[in-house]
């Protein structure tokens, strides 16, 4: 009798499992810490690929940069600082109340689990809302690459602090604009992605999941949130501070 | 052979009566660069051979009919030490000869001969400095260093000729250069060998190596009458420059005597030499890289002036040893504006007469220059 | 010639009553699964049918290069059958090939799972392959593409009417089907072993796919945002990589290479591992050096990253760091040369026998050796000049990645073709298959290193007269080759009916996944197993199997 028969029956003699594992524990992991470790490592080994992903446009950054020094200078100085700040503070804002979700969801706290989700949704929409604000006023000055693309602000500035730019140069700020819509644009993809998955989190705690001492749902999200807030922890003074002529 | 297909047969002695193996050698780096083919080949049979051997002697001694039961081996660090060091010194070799025959390629003699090649979708341009052109072909001298610099009006192109063994990429936007100095006279391929778009395998040419005697005569006999230097003489006229750059001491823009080849202050403080990609740099993004001492307020010349253009400009700057045509050509143009002034100053009549100081030239009135 | 395939009594014997392929019927149970060996067999079927796809395509080339004039399609459909071709061979078929089917099956029990760490991500990494599939299928009927697989700027972004957003659109969706791959192959192999399973007793096989992943998960989110920059800038006509509004097409080289260059050691790194299965399988014999072949895994994967600029020494990178790709070119060969080695000498005082994995394990051998050492022809500064560009290139990639990779590919579907359907395969007919194909890629490929080297440029339509003999020589092994590749398409499908039934361990092979039923259960094993022993121990197989017979029998 070869070992293919022992299996067969085996199989015949113990036709399932018995279920003796918590519901959330997934049939192919054998301890709760198990699959707890795996998820986590996922999630840490995803964010490593959104860090190559956001890595190839913080190189183009730095080339254009390099080129178009004036350009970017030029650019950057059109972007509003109380806008951008409002947005950063909101943003740590954010991650805290997601720190806080976590840390009711581990202390099984369902009533605090909701609420600080609900705080983030707000938080990430304020967010985005700001963005919004900021993209409309880029519009209204003609700072949108492309067709609708003037030079006129760059070339003749009105605040008598901007240095004015010579035509070539100030095409070039839209290579800046372009990598500024690029970053925050796809900043602000992850954030979309990040607050519909919490309005399902949010869902889902509120029919009772999550504080019944399984969070890990919970704690990997929270990894996602803090990691998009990073990325614009350097978002913002790569595109709105640095080497900027006056505040 | 010819029993089994008559045809099959006729190609392979056609193959072999061409003895086409290797290209044909004709230029001073390709027989170097067959001894390295040569080296790397030998090493490439010795290390399948040695494969061979150990695949092919392993699988007969050692095949279950012979040898039933395995024995277990677990390694062994020397002999791992051993195919590790070996193939490692080996392709150090390869690194270095490469290395070396790389730098031959890609730096050219101080001599050299310079030819302009602009390539766009799909044919090869060659503008010698004496203006004369070829479209699809290049017309060199035999046993003379021959230095391209090239540029694309589009895409990538890659400007081949594998009889040299010589090849470098044309990017749009960027100088880049290759050189040679061809040892045999006859008409080479060329080719484009990055692919361009739908007529990618149309853009060829050919390679003409031609004997000192005969290379003159075809200077002589396929002039467009005026050089390179002298269209962009032209054209800086006619697009103005010369209103800046007119080498007085209170012009608005650098002078341009000489300023090939030398080092330039920039005004954010750094310094660079003033090369080909530097001109060309300087006239269609000139606020790139500021002269120190001067103003950003030129304009761009982007999307007004061809490569063709540039390269007759490049070419004229390159040539201009003092501002006094400079001057000339911009009194002419004041006098009577208008394409046919620029054509006066390219007048033979002019260059006869010595140079003076920029300055004394400055004060000549218009009705003073001798047309 | 004596065999080491053992299999059960062909009058008694049956395929399990309970396994993971009759576990459910209907389509729903396979679009829906998310059972490890369902999805490897869905993407064996796609992979497939894109593999017979791009074939086709290569097919026509070969037919239009018959003759130096351009007389069978127009420019511009030759222009697109080679990106098709190139665009389908890499993303839809070389990358997934052996990870996607292969290593989605064995690699869980391999390391003794019941499935992989994210079942359903694994299933969302087929539905994105399919979609891209889609999408490039939707690009091809539509027109085509015609920028080449390498989506060159400004070529791509600019100068070309055809549909690269698309193609651009699917290779980026392909791009994180395979990034989803890797991450769970990494994850698996790092929590999932059972117990007893350390690093140094995993199979090389996991080694290697685990080498892959890591270049799957970092290297192609490049690929993924230099695409979407390509798209941005051709839906809008904003220049950041065109010259003439001060961008720079060498960036997109960079960042295009950045990926591309590793994902050679994505396609190659599993089927080594196959390669490493095989050759001890058939030799019965552990692999010589484990750990020197584990960490050339690693180390070509750790040096892959920093070689991406010697696709680019024509191109003005500055002499110097010319220099330094070289040199590191020269470095990851090295590895590739230590692994050779070892099989090779693996055979010694082995106790070999010549089933067709073994055969195409020899051809992998002897093609991709030649494959590798053009290799360093190319990774010399010097002889780059030359060489790039041309047939030579071509068929230094072929031998790689067809010669190497496909005969690695089809060496392992072989290998495990049992496992996977509890039959086994003809023998006989699977050998000539096997030594078809090696026959017809020597001519299709070997006569393109001549040419390259006489100048034939790449993705020529039309070329001198004087290349046509080469060109009539490669055409013809291509149809000796198509003839190699045809047959298993024939006799596969129609062992599935009638095939003998393997058992579950025809091969007497040393992995888990060895030692449990063919076709295996959709929990892989009934209980967790605990290992106690290194990989490739045959001693410890042959007491087992002893045991086995004498407390069962």
């Amino acid at each position: 009798m070869d070992s293919q028969a022992i299996a067969n029956r085996t199989v015949e003699s113990h036709p399932t499992e018995a279920h003796e594992h918590p519901s959330y524990l997934r049939h192919h992991f054998v301890t709760v810490e198990q699959q707890r470790e795996t998820v986590s490592f996922g999630m840490w080994l995803f964010l490593l690929t959104e860090i190559m992903f956001f890595g190839g446009l913080f190189m183009a950054y730095l080339l254009y940069r390099n080129w178009y020094y004036d350009a970017f200078v030029s650019g950057s100085n059109t972007l509003s600082i109380p806008l951008g700040t409002t947005n950063t503070l909101v943003l740590i804002l954010s991650s805290f109340t997601m720190a806080m979700g976590v840390y009711s969801a581990e202390t099984r706290n369902r009533k605090g689990l909701i609420r600080y989700l609900l705080l983030t949704i707000v938080l990430g929409l304020a967010f985005l809302g700001i963005k919004t604000v900021e993209y409309h006023a880029k519009y209204v000055e003609h700072h949108i690459p492309g067709a609708n693309f003037s030079v006129e602000d760059f070339v003749h500035p009105s605040d008598p602090r901007d240095r004015p730019l010579a035509p070539d140069m100030a095409q070039h700020a839209q290579i800046y604009f372009f990598l500024y819509f690029a970053m925050t644009g796809m900043h602000a993809l992850h954030m979309i992605i990040g607050i519909s998955i919490l309005f399902v989190l949010l869902y889902q705690a509120y029919h009772g999941a999550y504080v019944n001492g399984h969070s890990s749902t919970i704690d990997n999200f929270g990894l996602y949130w803090h990691f998009v807030d990073i990325v614009w922890i350097f978002l913002f003074p790569l595109l709105y501070l640095i080497s900027r002529h006056h505040l | 052979m010819h029993f089994i297909s008559p045809v099959l047969w006729q190609f392979l002695v056609r193959w072999l009566n061409n003895s086409a193996l290797f290209p044909p050698e004709a230029s001073a780096i390709s027989t170097d660069v067959d001894a390295f083919y040569l080296y790397l080949l030998l090493i490439s049979a010795v290390g399948l051979v040695a494969v061979a051997i150990l695949i092919f002697g392993f699988s007969i001694a050692y095949r279950k009919d012979r040898n039933p039961v395995a024995t277990q081996i677990e390694g062994s660090t020397l002999l791992e030490a051993t195919w590790t060091i070996i193939p490692l010194a080996l392709f150090m070799i390869c690194f270095v000869w490469g290395a070396l025959l790389y730098f031959r390629i890609y730096d050219p003699p101080t001599n050299a001969m310079n030819i302009y090649i602009v390539g766009k979708q799909w044919m090869w341009k060659a503008e010698h400095p004496g203006g004369q052109h070829e479209i699809d072909s290049l017309h060199v001298p035999i046993n003379r260093p021959v230095q391209l610099t090239m540029i694309s009006q589009d895409v990538f192109h890659s400007f081949s000729i594998p009889a040299f063994r010589v090849k470098r990429e044309v990017i749009p936007g960027r100088y880049s250069t290759v050189w040679f100095e061809a040892t045999q006279v006859g008409t080479y391929h060329l080719f484009c060998t990055q692919y361009c778009g739908t007529n990618h395998s149309a853009m060829i040419g050919d390679i003409v190596v031609m004997t000192p005697g005969d290379y003159q005569s075809w200077i002589a006999g396929s002039t467009s009458g005026s050089s390179l230097a002298q269209n962009g003489e032209r054209l800086f006229a006619s697009l103005g420059c010369n209103a800046c750059h007119s080498g007085q001491a209170s012009a608005r823009g650098p002078n341009l005597a000489q300023v090939y080849g030398s080092r330039l202050q920039l005004t954010d403080g750094s310094s660079v030499t003033a090369d080909d990609a530097f001109l060309r740099e300087a006239i269609l993004n000139p606020s790139t890289r500021v002269t120190a001492g001067y103003a950003p307020i030129m304009p761009t010349y982007q999307g007004q002036v061809s490569e063709e253009g540039l390269i007759d400009l490049v070419e004229y700057i390159k040539n201009l040893n003092s501002n006094y045509r400079v001057q000339q050509t911009l009194t002419a143009s004041q006098a009577e504006p208008g394409p046919a002034s620029s054509a006066g100053a390219g007048s033979s009549g002019n260059q006869t007469q010595s140079r003076q100081t920029p300055g004394k030239a400055a004060q000549k009135a218009p009705g003073t220059v001798k047309q | 010639m004596s065999t080491i395939v053992s299999l059960p009594n062909q009058e008694t014997a049956t395929l399990p009553k309970v396994n993971y392929l009759n576990n459910g019927y209907g389509l729903k149970s396979w679009l829906l699964t998310s059972d490890h060996k369902r999805i490897a067999i869905l993407y064996l079927m796609s992979i497939t049918v894109f593999f017979f796809l791009g074939g086709s395509f290569a097919g026509l080339i070969r037919l239009e290069l018959l003759t130096p004039m351009p007389d069978l399609v127009a420019s511009d459909t030759y222009n697109k059958l080679f990106t098709m071709h190139g665009v389908i061979m890499i993303f839809l078929f070389l990358v997934p090939s052996v990870p996607a089917t292969i290593g989605n099956f064995v690699i869980p029990i391999m390391v003794g799972a019941k499935d992989l760490a994210f079942p359903k991500i694994n299933l969302l990494s087929w539905y994105l392959y399919v979609v891209a599939g889609i999408f490039l299928v939707y690009a091809l009927v539509n027109g085509g593409v015609d920028t080449g697989w390498t989506f060159t700027t400004p070529l791509s972004t600019h100068y070309v009417n055809t549909h690269v957003i698309t193609a651009a659109l699917g290779v980026f969706i392909a791009g994180f089907s395979s990034i989803f791959t890797g991450l769970n192959f990494i994850v698996t192999i790092h929590r999932m072993r059972a117990p007893g399973m350390t690093w140094f007793r995993l199979p090389l096989f996991c080694w290697s796919n685990y080498a892959a992943a890591i270049l799957m998960v970092l290297g192609t989110p490049v690929l993924a945002i230099t695409l979407v920059l390509v798209a941005l800038e051709r839906l809008f006509g904003i220049g950041v990589f065109d010259p003439t509004k001060g961008g720079d097409p060498l960036l997109f080289q960079h960042l295009f290479w950045f990926y591309s260059h590793p994902a050679v050691y994505i396609m190659i790194l599993p089927g080594f591992g196959v390669i490493s299965e095989v050759i001890s399988t058939f030799s019965r014999k552990r692999v010589f050096g484990y750990t020197a072949v584990a960490f050339s895994s690693v180390a070509i994967a750790v040096f892959g990253f920093f070689v991406w600029a010697h696709h680019m020494f024509i191109m003005g990178v500055s002499n110097y760091s010319a220099l330094v790709f070289s040199l590191l070119t020269m470095l990851v060969a090295v590895p590739s040369a230590i692994k050779i080695f070892n099989w090779s000498a693996t055979l010694y005082k082995g106790s070999i026998t010549f089933e067709t994995p073994m055969l195409y394990a020899f051809g992998f051998v002897g093609l991709f050796t030649i494959g590798g050492l053009t290799g360093v022809f190319l990774g010399s500064l010097g002889m780059d000049i030359h060489l790039t560009e041309t047939y030579f290139i071509v068929a230094h990639f072929h031998f790689v990645m067809v010669g190497g990779m496909l005969m690695a590919y089809l060496a392992g579907v072989h290998f495990w073709w049992p496992k996977m359907t509890g039959r086994m395969y003809p023998e006989s007919m699977s050998q000539l298959a096997a030594v078809t194909t090696f026959i017809g890629f020597i001519l299709t490929f070997f006569p393109q290193f001549i040419l390259g080297y006489l100048g034939m440029p790449r993705r020529y339509h039309a070329y001198p007269p004087e290349f046509q003999v080469l060109n009539v020589l490669s055409t013809a092994g291509a149809t000796v080759l198509g003839v190699g590749y045809l047959l298993p398409m024939l006799y596969m499908p129609w062992s599935l009916k009638y095939g003998k039934i393997a058992g579950s361990n025809p091969w007497q092979a040393t992995g888990l996944e060895w030692q449990i039923q063919s076709p295996p259960l959709t929990e892989n094993f009934v209980e967790t197993p605990v290992v106690d022993h290194e990989a490739y121990d045959y001693e410890w197989l042959a007491h087992k199997t002893q045991h086995e017979v004498t407390t069962v029998g």
